[in-house]
Parts: C-alpha cells; sequence; structure tokens
C-alpha cells in the first residue's frame, strides 16, 4: 500500500515515499518515483490513484513553472500549497482527484515549510506528516523521535526508522523507497532505499 | 451539480476501510462554542484535525477573523471550512471597497446564510458559528447549519461533534452578564469538560475573547488525547 511521509529539520525538509506501482495483486514497477520536484526548491510527494497521482502533480508542476515564467520570480511554498488546495477544491464537486499530497519547499527568509494537502483539499502546515496505511506505523514513530531543528543525519536517521518499521508490520510492505530533501541549496533525490533491486529496462 | 450527500458518503468512504456508515460532519471532528456577556463575547474551538480516528495535527485554526469586531468560527469538513473562510473573506472585503466601513454581525450572519442556502442542493458540510460586537458594542452570537439556517441565540450556542456535550455544559455554567475574566473562565471549562467526552475534537482548546477595546487570544491546555 502506498506511503508517503515527510518531515522538517533544521533548513531543511525531507519527503520519503514508497516506489512500486500496483494494479490489484500485480507489482509493475518498484522502482517508480513518486515525489516530484516542482521547482528548484519545492517537493511534492503524492500518494493515490495512478492517474490522477501523475496528472494532477504535473498539471501542479506545469502551473508553478508558467507561474515563474510570467512573473519572473518563483512562487513562495505557502501560495503553491494555496494554489493547490484551490485546484483540488474546485475539482472536488465536479471531478475530485483521489491523490494526497506532502508538499516541501524551502523560501529565502522563511526557511523550510512542508504543507499536508488530503484529496479532499484539506490543508494544514505540519512538522512531520504521513498518508497512507504506512502512516499508522510512521506517525506514531515520528511523535516520539522526532523533535523541532533535527540536523540531516537524525531527520534520515527517523526516516529510516519509519521505513524499517513499515517493513517490519504492514502485511505487502513496499520494498522500495525513495527520499529526496529540499534545502537552500535546492530540491534533490537524496538516496533510495531498496531492498528488491528493479532489473534494468533498456530504454526504447 | 455536485455530489449528493449519498454521492459523498461514497467519495469519502472509498479511501476508508470501515464498515460503519460514513459521517460526513464527523470525518474531520470539531468543536465550537461563542458566549456572550456583559458588552463582551467569547468565541473558542478546539485545535484537533483529523481524519475520522487519526489525528493529523493538533494545531488546526477554526476560528477566523473578518474584522476587529467580528469572528467566525466554521466546524464540519475541514476543507469545505477552508472553502468557505475564503469566500466570506472575498464577499467581505468587497463589501468594505464598497461601502467604506466593515459588515455589521447581523449583516454578514445574512451573508453566511445566503451562501451557503446557494448550495441547498449541494451544500458545504460545515456549520459555521459567528460572533460579533454590533452598535453600542451590544454582542451578538449566532449559529446555522449547513443549509443556513440561522439560530440567533442571547447566551450561548454551539456546534460540532461536541454540540450536545456543549449544550449540557453551557446550561449549567452559563449566567447571564458576565464579565471577561469570568466569561472566559466559564467558556473554557464549558469547552473542555465537552471535548474530554467526545473523540473526534480535543487537543486542547483555543479562546478569543472580544471587549470594546481589545481581543485577547488564548491556548488551553486540556487532555491532550
Amino acid at each position: 500500500m502506498e506511503c508517503v511521509f515527510g518531515l522538517v529539520g533544521k533548513g531543511f525538509a525531507i519527503v520519503a515515499a514508497d516506489s512500486s506501482a500496483v494494479h490489484s495483486i500485480l507489482v509493475h514497477k518498484s522502482n517508480e518515483d513518486k515525489v516530484m520536484v516542482l521547482d528548484s526548491h519545492k517537493l511534492l510527494g503524492a500518494s493515490g490513484e495512478p492517474g490522477d497521482r501523475v496528472q494532477f502533480t504535473e498539471f501542479i508542476q506545469k502551473n508553478v513553472h508558467l507561474y515563474q515564467f510570467r512573473n519572473g520570480i518563483p512562487l513562495t511554498t505557502a501560495a503553491t500549497a494555496s494554489f493547490t488546495r484551490g485546484e483540488l477544491a474546485t475539482a472536488l464537486r465536479k471531478n475530485p482527484y483521489s491523490v494526497n499530497l506532502l508538499l516541501a519547499g524551502y523560501d529565502k527568509g522563511v526557511g523550510p515549510s512542508m504543507y499536508y494537502i488530503d484529496y479532499i483539499a484539506t490543508m494544514h502546515k505540519i512538522e512531520k506528516g504521513a498518508f497512507g496505511y504506512g502512516s499508522y506505523f510512521c506517525l506514531s514513530m515520528m511523535d516520539r523521535l522526532y523533535h523541532p531543528d533535527m540536523t540531516i543525519e537524525e531527520a534520515i536517521e527517523l526516516i529510516d526508522k519509519c521505513i524499517v518499521e513499515i517493513r517490519t508490520r504492514l502485511v505487502v510492505a513496499p520494498p522500495n523507497f525513495v527520499i529526496k530533501i529540499v534545502d537552500q541549496d535546492g530540491a534533490r533525490e537524496y538516496a533510495w532505499r531498496e531492498s528488491i533491486k528493479s532489473p534494468d529496462v533498456s530504454m526504447a | 451539480m455536485g455530489p449528493t450527500v449519498t454521492e459523498w458518503c461514497l467519495i469519502i468512504g472509498s479511501a476508508c476501510h470501515h464498515s460503519h456508515p460514513l459521517q460526513i460532519f464527523e470525518y474531520n471532528g470539531s468543536a465550537l462554542v461563542a458566549m456572550v456577556g456583559k458588552n463582551c463575547f467569547a468565541i473558542a474551538s478546539d485545535r484537533r484535525l483529523g481524519v475520522q480516528l487519526q489525528t493529523i495535527a493538533t494545531d488546526f485554526q477554526r476560528v477566523f477573523k473578518i474584522h476587529d469586531r467580528l469572528y467566525i468560527g466554521l466546524s464540519g469538513l475541514a476543507t469545505d471550512a477552508q472553502t468557505m473562510y475564503q469566500k466570506l473573506v472575498f464577499r467581505h472585503k468587497m463589501y468594505q471597497l464598497r461601502e467604506e466601513r466593515d459588515m455589521k454581525p447581523q449583516t454578514f450572519a445574512s451573508l453566511v446564510s445566503a451562501l451557503l442556502y446557494e448550495k441547498r442542493f449541494g451544500p458545504f458540510f460545515c456549520q459555521p458559528v459567528i460572533a460579533g460586537l454590533g452598535d453600542n458594542d451590544e454582542p451578538f452570537i449566532c449559529t446555522m447549519d449547513c443549509l443556513g439556517a440561522k439560530e440567533l441565540a442571547k447566551d450561548f450556542v454551539v456546534s460540532g461533534t461536541a454540540s450536545e456535550s456543549l449544550y449540557g455544559a453551557c446550561e449549567s455554567m452559563y449566567k447571564p452578564d458576565m464579565g471577561p475574566e469570568e466569561l472566559f473562565e466559564t467558556i473554557s471549562q464549558a469547552l473542555l469538560s465537552s471535548v474530554d467526552r467526545d473523540c473526534l475534537s480535543g487537543w486542547g482548546g483555543y479562546v478569543l475573547l472580544v471587549t470594546p477595546t481589545e481581543v485577547q487570544e488564548k491556548i488551553l491546555k486540556g487532555r491532550m488525547d
């Protein structure tokens, strides 16, 4: 089952997500990247129906880029979260998207921030959050072990503990996870945690 | 037309795996109360944001400022509370531009009622509690259901998943013409004792006390569970 979780540390924010693309009992692939890099300093971790997830996150990414092209400056994380919530809320009573989102970003002057936006467009600024069945394990782990202003090493240790907990306790646990980080130097992939290596497929 | 209430149950229920019927107003959990004192009023809410049995945050804001002497609390589905708040702030700002003054609480209550009734057959699933100081510093409170049926009261109004407990607590603790300090104490005790009997609301309280001269905001620490 899909898990997305993340936390805010000292000067950075981390978003981790599982990387299984599943259809009923079949695992299509185990290296699906569910944390999209919206722009230089924003990450959007998404979980939910696969079609909606890809379409909606790409839609948000393109609109974030469009704002930057039109106005010459990037959107702030808070504004991006508001825009995303607005799109989900407008679609809610017409053709709803089934995507849960964790939006993390770094703004100069404000620092790192993270927003929880669920599929019915409930938005809240948080320090730590999680979606999916994995949230039942991650949130408790983070409640116990998280403290404000963690260093990167401490945060990664906590993320790894959450991943171990999911792998141990969740039936049909996803084997692989991707971890991405955003700080003043930008948004980038930090690491993969793989327990099953996907075979390399040559691109046609 | 948007989803009906039944269709809503399917939309939200598709994400949950519980056998009991899905209640939209109990999805996020909330508790709101407003009380009238002598030339002052207090409005209080709990701070939990949940998704059914899971708690997401313990610092969620449910009481919003419209202008210095008018506040609205929105209980029910959190997404609709946020959408309603955005629509109301927009309408009030337009009103301020046109009329060059703030809205009276009674007028604002009618506005909220009208906005809710516009969606009569596909409503916003939130129940507002409105509290303000009107002319002559006369406190005004009212609540309404999700379709905009106003209920004016002279003493207190309640809303949210803990509303039944709140009715009982307020009825027994309330006295007319309380001063600000006594009003603050009363509303805090009523709120905390009520949310302690409701698993979907709680995790502290937020109380706003408004007099003609000042506004006090206080966070209450209650049972954090």
